[in-house]
């Protein structure tokens, strides 16, 4: 369970798990060619950390070691951690090759 | 492919779609790039269609384009954790032989409009992703780089309709990286469910359509503007939040999502659906003060690239095709005059857009961005919350006299936005409005 506290009420909500959302999708994977890499570091800023909750795919974990890894396989190409990380410069981020990726049914 | 073109346009999104229909009709030789197996793969809109701004591009589009529902009424809502505040517009005026708005599914609209841009001349290369603009000495642009074998294409103009995250022109320099704060992450799912349920429980008949936006806490600390809209068998369901509130507060996008679905108000509208996708996407919402330069020696920049997105009236896919339709035309006069594609000569793309409702509206609005940016706890937070105490205080007959009920409204507000919190939020917004 996870506590979240803003104007002062503060109430618990059941963690919600993504990846029964993205068993909907379809993917064409790019394997060995992931299209996000995490540069190595030994720290990671908050913006990265935020990352693991803010990725709508929920790419993003932190490792035993204490550094943030990426699974881009479920990635919806929407640019969210090129925008937060642009600052730090601890992500390098391009599109997939032509054809790879997500490809929106619905969009 | 060592042909040179006339014109090469990134991207098959409604800005370029827009541009390439527009410079391949009038003769010119068209090529557009896109990375995605088939246009619409990659891209996602809740979705509304401004007809208007289409019409303009394809008079007749509405004899064979995939549109859903024809928009008769408009719900607001407010929410806070249990109600919502609503304000709700219908009409039958919007029966009309010409709806204003259709909802869409955007991969099966992009199919379609890319059809009607081949058909007018123009040469689609889809799974390929432009890397870089080339350049002449002169730093004019030239041509593209392709991530394809032998992948350099030239052309005299290059059209970079490339969506928000427009990664071209950001590696080739043309424009900054977007800022946290100026940009909306939303996501989506597509709920499905027979035609005669979606048209019972909105209260359609025929095509007619409904579109709600909320904006409010769905759930404990978590706000953002949420949508949904009918199709004629599935619902699109979707919120959103300036990425920078993401970051902070720790809230995960998909929570939020789940968070709105399981609004009491909002539940038993998707009761029994079938999901059958979820997406994600940026909204550019900086407005007028982020658009960066949009033309220069040999390219110009149409679209969500541009930041043409009217986040107070959620427009953006009507001005990206506007912008593709008049850099389209500007493109195809300096052509017939036989002109160079020089920053000074499609200068005339940026006064066009001067002239027209885009920059007009995005000029109007220039304050709000910042000011929703810096006031978004109390936009999104308190005021729906005290609308909401509001209207259950004055609406539950419990024996209390109705001017003691006024006052306790009144203190209500006064003790969660203090006097001069609401005097001076109204008086911020007015000005940011005017």
């Amino acid at each position: 369970m996870t506590t979240v506290e803003t104007l002062n009420v503060p109430v618990t909500t059941p963690p919600v798990k993504v990846e029964g959302k993205l068993y909907t999708n379809r993917y064409l994977v790019d394997a060995g060619h992931p299209h996000i890499k995490v540069k190595p570091h030994n720290k990671p800023s908050s913006a990265l950390l935020s990352l693991i909750h803010t990725c709508p795919a929920g790419c993003y974990s932190l490792n035993d070691k204490g550094h943030v890894e990426i699974a881009v396989d479920g990635c919806l190409e929407c640019g969210t951690c090129r925008v937060v990380c642009a600052p730090t410069g601890e992500i390098e981020w391009s599109y997939p090759r032509g054809g790879f990726g997500v490809l929106f049914k619905f969009g | 492919m060592s042909e040179k073109f006339d014109v090469i346009v990134v991207g098959a999104g409604p800005s370029g779609n827009a541009a390439a229909y527009t410079m391949a009709k009038a003769g010119l030789n068209v090529l557009q790039l896109e990375r995605g197996e088939y246009p619409g793969s990659k891209n996602v809109q809740g979705a509304i269609l401004y007809s208007d701004a289409l019409e303009k591009v394809i008079p007749d589009f509405r004899d064979d384009a995939p549109l859903e529902r024809h928009i008769i009424e408009q719900r607001m809502w407010m929410l806070d954790e249990t109600s919502y505040v609503g304000m709700n517009y219908r009409s039958e005026d919007f029966n009309e032989e010409k709806p204003n708005r259709y909802t869409i599914i955007r991969a099966q609209f992009d199919k379609w409009f890319s059809h009607r841009v081949r058909e007018a001349g123009a040469i689609v290369l889809c799974e390929t992703t432009v890397t870089d603009l080339i350049r002449n000495s002169q730093g004019k642009v030239i041509g593209v780089r392709t991530d394809r074998i032998d992948g350099n294409l030239m052309a005299d103009v290059v059209v970079l309709g490339e969506g928000v995250n427009g990664l071209v022109g950001q590696t080739a320099g043309l424009r900054p990286e977007l800022k946290p704060n100026q940009a909306a992450l939303a996501v989506k799912e597509m709920h499905f469910l027979p035609q005669e349920v979606v048209e019972s429980r909105f209260n359609l008949k025929g095509n007619e359509g409904v579109v709600i936006e909320a904006m409010g806490t769905v759930s404990a600390g978590v706000s953002g503007l949420g949508f949904i809209y009918t199709n004629k068998e599935s619902l699109s369901i979707g919120i959103g939040s300036l990425v920078s509130d993401f970051a902070r507060t720790g809230a995960t996008p998909y929570g939020m999502l789940d968070a709105f679905k399981n609004h009491p108000s909002v539940r038993p509208l998707l009761a029994g659906s079938e999901v059958k996708e979820y997406s994600a996407h940026l909204i550019p919402e900086g407005g007028y003060r982020a658009i960066p330069e949009v033309y220069g020696d040999g390219w110009v920049i149409v679209g969500d690239a541009g930041q043409f997105v009217n986040s107070v009236h959620r427009e953006g896919s009507n001005m990206a095709m506007t912008t593709g339709l008049l850099a389209g035309q500007v493109i195809t006069r300096l052509h017939k005059r036989r002109e160079e594609f020089s920053k000074a000569n499609l200068a005339a793309y940026k006064q066009a857009l001067d002239e027209s409702y885009v920059m007009k509206d995005l000029k109007k609005y220039k304050d709000i961005p910042g000011f929703i940016h810096k006031n978004s706890q109390t936009l999104l937070g308190i005021y729906p919350r005290l609308m909401g105490q509001a209207a259950q205080n004055w609406f539950r007959v419990d024996g209390t006299d109705k001017r003691t009920k006024e006052k306790e409204i009144l203190a209500s507000f006064r003790k969660g936005r203090s006097l001069t919190g609401l005097i001076g939020d109204a008086f911020k917004f007015a000005r940011a409005w005017r």
